[in-house]
């Protein structure tokens, strides 16, 4: 019997190849759970998940919350502009006044980067980062990881492009980690602005033409430009990044082969991609998201056995 | 550690087909009667059944699916390792079926109490019935008898009974392991 090798999912850097496929393998006995009538199993009756959000969310949380709810676990939800952090807590306080209330497991979205590993060293729970600033967004890079296997087989060998704002991407570097951990091939590809200076360190390679980027590819992962952590201007116009890195039906006509287009959301419709791209058969998004749910429910599962 | 044979090939093979037979007796044709393999052990016992019952006895289309319970144990992260799952495969609705519940060993009757939880999640049976091969007597720890059992038999708390099958083990044998 085997068992993941961390306490806490803190990134997919601290994972190995074998926490991946244990978290695939029960993920697809949760695919089969969520996909009958009765979608719910008792195993996490005795156990209370905080789900704590101090930037916005919209499918993350949802997600999470249905995965805690599917294992029959206690939810208590917490967002960061309802709370008393507005009123000048510290985070270990709010953590450690919701643990009080004998809380087993926290999952915790943060715009710094590290807070999740910076709780996990000062309170007594198992944490789930559920996006920590430009850091990492664990489970969103194990379900796009999980779509490509249920999608190509495999994702040994798979050639994978990332396209769009590296720089300020979580799910980037989540994404990248993961894939080279699993033997991918991974190229990144966006205006140079927004690509990070030592991105080659990680064993990626970049490419600033996008037409080369998908003929190279069999799937691409299309980021979303994201202006809320853009201070100064990265490129001239969203109309010039959309003609450079946006695709469009007629790019993926011009190619000669038909790859598969992956999209963490919300999406911009008419930026990164076009409608008729977001809704084509080759587009997986939405087997993205009902993957989502099992994944986290694998992590949160194979997590809470390791609460004594 | 030390191990008996309690049965061998042979013997094996005649209770298979007396219980069979049994099930053949109360089901007749299995127009309305599902067999449901407990995961792991007791699918190797459920397929067999189901072998004999459509060779020997010509019943044709019995419905067969796995169940894994794991999801359903009480005994979550009350042992030291990671409890872990097995494939459910039920591809039949059980709403208002006779069902037969399937494992190689009775023991606690706890592995049989999370079984009839999570068949729950298929639909509401008609009735639900147990078929094991070995009834650990003495040693149960909740109300749950089989409906047919191969054999009964008396082990202490420190023994185990070891079920062994062709297909996965190389022979059919089953041992009492004295540990």
């Amino acid at each position: 019997m085997s068992e993941l090798s961390v306490k806490h999912l803190l990134g997919i850097k601290y994972l190995n190849e074998k926490d991946i496929q244990l978290i695939f393998e029960t993920a697809d006995h949760f695919k089969e759970v969520i996909n009958r009538s009765i979608k719910k199993v008792p195993s996490l009756r005795d156990i209370t998940i905080a789900n704590i959000f101090f930037e916005n969310s919209t499918r993350t949380k949802l997600s999470f919350e249905l995965a805690e709810k599917r294992l029959s676990a206690d939810v208590l939800n917490f967002s960061a502009s309802q709370s008393s952090v507005k009123k000048g807590e510290t985070l270990i306080d709010t953590v450690n006044n919701i643990l009080s209330m004998k809380v087993d497991m926290v999952v915790m979205r943060h715009p710094n980067p590290g807070a999740g590993i910076f709780l996990s060293k000062h309170v007594n729970a198992s944490i789930v980062n559920a996006g920590d600033g430009a850091h990492e967004h664990p489970t969103q890079a194990l379900l796009d990881s999980y779509s490509i296997r249920e999608k190509l087989g495999d994702v040994s060998g798979k050639n994978v492009v990332i396209v769009g704002d590296i720089l300020h991407s979580r799910v980037a570097l989540s994404n990248i980690f993961a894939l080279k951990l699993q033997g991918a091939n991974v190229k990144v590809c966006g205006p140079k602005t927004l690509i990070p200076k030592y991105i080659k360190s990680l064993g990626v390679d970049v490419e600033t033409n996008l037409e080369k980027a998908l003929q190279w590819c069999d799937v691409a992962n299309m980021l979303r430009i994201q202006n809320e952590r853009m201070d100064i201007s990265y490129f001239p116009t969203t109309r010039e990044y959309t003609q450079q890195f946006g695709v469009n039906k007629a790019t993926l006509d011009k190619l000669d082969k038909e790859i598969v287009i992956m999209h963490p959301g919300p999406i911009n419709r008419g930026v990164e991609i076009t409608s008729d791209v977001a809704d084509s058969k080759q587009s997986i998004i939405l087997h993205q998201v009902e993957n989502g749910v099992a994944i986290r429910m694998a992590v949160i599962y194979l997590l809470a056995s390791k609460i004594k | 550690m030390s191990q008996k044979v309690l049965l061998s090939s042979k013997e094996i093979h005649i209770i298979l087909h007396r219980l069979a037979c049994q099930l053949l007796e109360t089901h007749l044709d299995f127009k309305n009667t599902v067999l449901i393999g407990i995961q792991p052990r007791g699918t190797f016992l459920a397929q067999r059944l189901a072998k004999i019952l459509t060779e020997d006895y010509k019943v044709k289309d019995i419905c067969l699916g796995f169940l894994d319970i794991t999801f359903y144990r009480d005994d979550f992260r009350r042992g030291d390792k990671t409890l872990e799952a097995n494939k459910t495969k039920i591809d039949f609705l059980i709403e208002d079926k006779n069902v037969v519940l399937i494992d190689d060993v009775l023991y606690t009757g706890r592995s049989i109490n999370a079984a009839l939880t999570a068949l729950q999640s298929f639909g509401r049976p008609k009735d639900v019935e147990l078929l094991t091969l070995i009834d650990r007597r003495f040693s149960r720890h909740l109300p749950i008898q089989p409906n047919y059992r191969g054999r009964q038999v008396d082990a202490i708390n420190n023994e185990k009974v070891k079920v062994m099958w062709e297909e996965n083990d190389g022979e059919d044998i089953i041992y009492l392991v004295n540990n």
